[in-house]
């Protein structure tokens, strides 16, 4: 028998207290949310007590399942439609200002990479404030709803696509766009024949980034919103997880939860099936994280 | 003279050198996106903050040359944040939050991120994928989940009371500045393993093993290589979930709703909503990113290094 000292000292023991560590916070964080996941298919109407399993809360109950309860699917529809567009418009817009500022060289673009990179990292409630100030106190032709709303979550998500996309073009240099250049290609052939598909990973990994954000995001949605009905899923949590919940709440996040994580598994295996055999492209899920 | 300025050489050589305006174009609808929403909002708020307030309505009437400006909305909320303000209890409850979250979450985040990125294998990737998933799953929903558990007849208080061994009802969610400390860390955890797993995983680990041929014990090792090597690391990660903590008020909201726990956050978000302290709030989240703005262009500039050392 090894004293625990003698284990202590070991230099090859295997390392339990970080494992310890780990395991207890992996528990820690994803447990509550799983018993929550539970909740939503319980019979009763407790949140607490477990009274059989049941779709009730989905689609059973007549007037306050998701399905039925027209404040709940509407919520979860505004977060969808928030979460597509602000995606579609959000990545080309991040992607091609991240090339244009890559390769034009001088201040203006270096300023503008500065600014890109102040709106990535400032308060959000900041920016929130302050476009609810613009458009309440400004004759905008827009008005708090939707359009405000995906307005604030492309200035807010701008900053994601353009920082994965410039770290890419510093990877991949501008050796093979000047190849191109050098067998005849116009500059925009080269760039859409070459560095685009070059970038496609990035590309990719940014808008599944974007959108998991984007239906997640709550301070901009929420001063953004105007009235009850363009409110997404998280304010709507937000405004009634403390007044009067149901269990239909709980599988209102749980539809949510769902839907993130099948965008974020077909993305990963999309990504995963683009960079195979491809060592310049960030390996395996770390880089797919955003780490760039 | 002005003929041999004139070569027709510099076609062949701009290929190269001349700027194509291809560029400019592709990065101009980003400009100006940013100009419009970012740049330009930024000063509406600094109109309203230093305008006036309609005397009838309590609307903000927004002064937009800067030589009018009147700073009365700016110092009144300066004075309510000095000693003995209205506000201060507040500024000094976030600070306290803050720093104890912080310091816990780092104390949680190190040795997970220090262990993942220590770990290879089958079993790494999965880890990973645990680890990152709080990413995906909505903050809201997170809180949600811990307001089902502690809620006074959740299964916090029945755990603790182990099956009515004991006789628990605390009030969890009125007030209690542990919980929403706690629930700031259940929060921000995940943004800060990411940041450091990403910075450990870099650190060599031929340098680790010298410390120790070299005869430097673990804890010596750790504290006179590791720790001194992913300072930068340890900086960023922290500056990611503190300043975000700042503004946050719906931690507070959901775990606590009592005015006993209110942040920053809270009252600006208060602010915000009532008429007539438009400004107010506006001066508020102006002092807000004074106070993160300094943080800010540290961290740009740590890892503007930082990527000038790994390209």
């Amino acid at each position: 028998m090894r004293g625990p000292v003698a284990w202590w000292n070991d230099p090859w023991r295997p390392p339990r207290v970080l494992v310890a560590v780990t395991v207890g916070y992996l528990v820690w964080s994803l447990l509550p949310v799983l018993i929550a996941v539970m909740f939503s298919f319980n019979d009763g109407k407790s949140r607490t007590t477990w009274q059989g399993f049941s779709f009730r809360w989905y689609w059973g109950d007549e007037t306050r399942s998701v399905w039925h309860d027209a404040t709940l699917h509407q919520a979860l529809w505004q977060t969808l439609k928030l979460g597509v567009i602000a995606t579609l418009i959000t990545v080309p817009l991040g992607v091609i200002f991240a090339i244009g500022i890559d390769r034009w060289r001088g201040r203006l673009p270096s300023g503008a990479n500065m600014l890109m990179l102040v709106s990535f990292v400032i308060p959000e409630v900041l920016l929130a404030v302050a476009l609810l100030f613009a458009i309440t106190s400004l004759a905008l032709p827009i008005r708090l709803g939707t359009s405000a709303q995906v307005i604030g979550l492309i200035t807010f998500q701008i900053a994601y696509p353009a920082v994965l996309v410039r770290a890419r073009l510093a990877t991949i240099g501008n050796q093979y766009e000047e190849a191109a250049m050098d067998l005849g290609a116009s500059p925009m052939q080269a760039l859409r024949r070459v560095t685009v598909p070059m970038l496609f990973p990035a590309i990719f990994a940014s808008t599944v980034l974007v959108f998991a954000d984007v239906i997640d995001n709550f301070v901009l949605v929420r001063y953004l919103s105007g009235n009850s009905s363009t409110e997404p899923v998280s304010v709507k949590i937000y405004n009634t997880a403390r007044a009067a919940p149901t269990p239909a709440l709980n599988a209102l996040a749980t539809l949510l939860l769902a839907a993130a994580l099948l965008a974020v598994t077909v993305g990963y295996l999309v990504y995963r099936r683009m960079t195979r055999g491809d060592h310049t492209a960030g390996k395996g899920i770390a880089a797919f994280a955003g780490e760039a | 003279m002005a003929v041999t300025e004139t070569p027709p050489q510099p076609a062949k050589v701009a290929g190269r050198t001349r700027i194509s305006p291809l560029w400019p174009a592709l990065a101009m609808p980003g400009i100006i996106w940013l100009l419009v929403f970012f740049l330009a909002p930024m000063y509406v708020v600094l109109a309203i903050v230093f305008g006036q307030v309609d005397p009838i309505f309590r609307t903000p009437v927004p002064v937009w040359n800067p030589l009018q400006w009147d700073p009365t909305q700016f110092t009144y909320v300066l004075s309510r944040i000095g000693p003995g303000g209205a506000y201060g209890p507040a500024l000094i409850r976030t600070g306290v939050y803050v720093l104890i979250a912080s310091v816990l979450c780092l104390l949680i985040a190190f040795p997970v991120a220090y262990y993942v990125a220590r770990l290879s294998g089958r079993w790494a990737g999965i880890l990973l994928a645990a680890l990152i998933a709080p990413f995906w799953i909505s903050y809201m929903m997170r809180m949600l989940a811990w307001v089902n558990l502690l809620q006074d007849d959740g299964w916090v208080n029945r755990i603790a009371s182990m099956g009515g061994l004991f006789d628990v009802h605390v009030h969890w969610l009125t007030g209690q500045p542990v919980v929403v400390v706690l629930g700031l860390v259940y929060g921000y955890v995940p943004y800060m393993i990411l940041p450091l797993y990403a910075g450990l995983d870099r650190l060599p680990q031929s340098t680790l093993e010298a410390a120790r041929d070299l005869g430097a014990n673990r804890a010596a090792s750790f504290w006179r290589v590791t720790l001194p090597m992913c300072r930068p690391t340890i900086v960023a990660a922290v500056l990611l979930t503190c300043l975000p903590m700042l503004g946050d008020y719906f931690t507070s909201d959901m775990l606590s709703a009592s005015p006993k726990t209110a942040m920053v956050g809270n009252l600006i978000n208060d602010s915000v909503q009532s008429p007539g302290q438009t400004g107010q709030a506006g001066a508020f989240v102006m002092l807000v990113l004074l106070a993160t703005v300094l943080p800010m262009f540290y961290y740009v500039r740590v890892t503007a290094r930082a990527d000038e050392v790994s390209t």
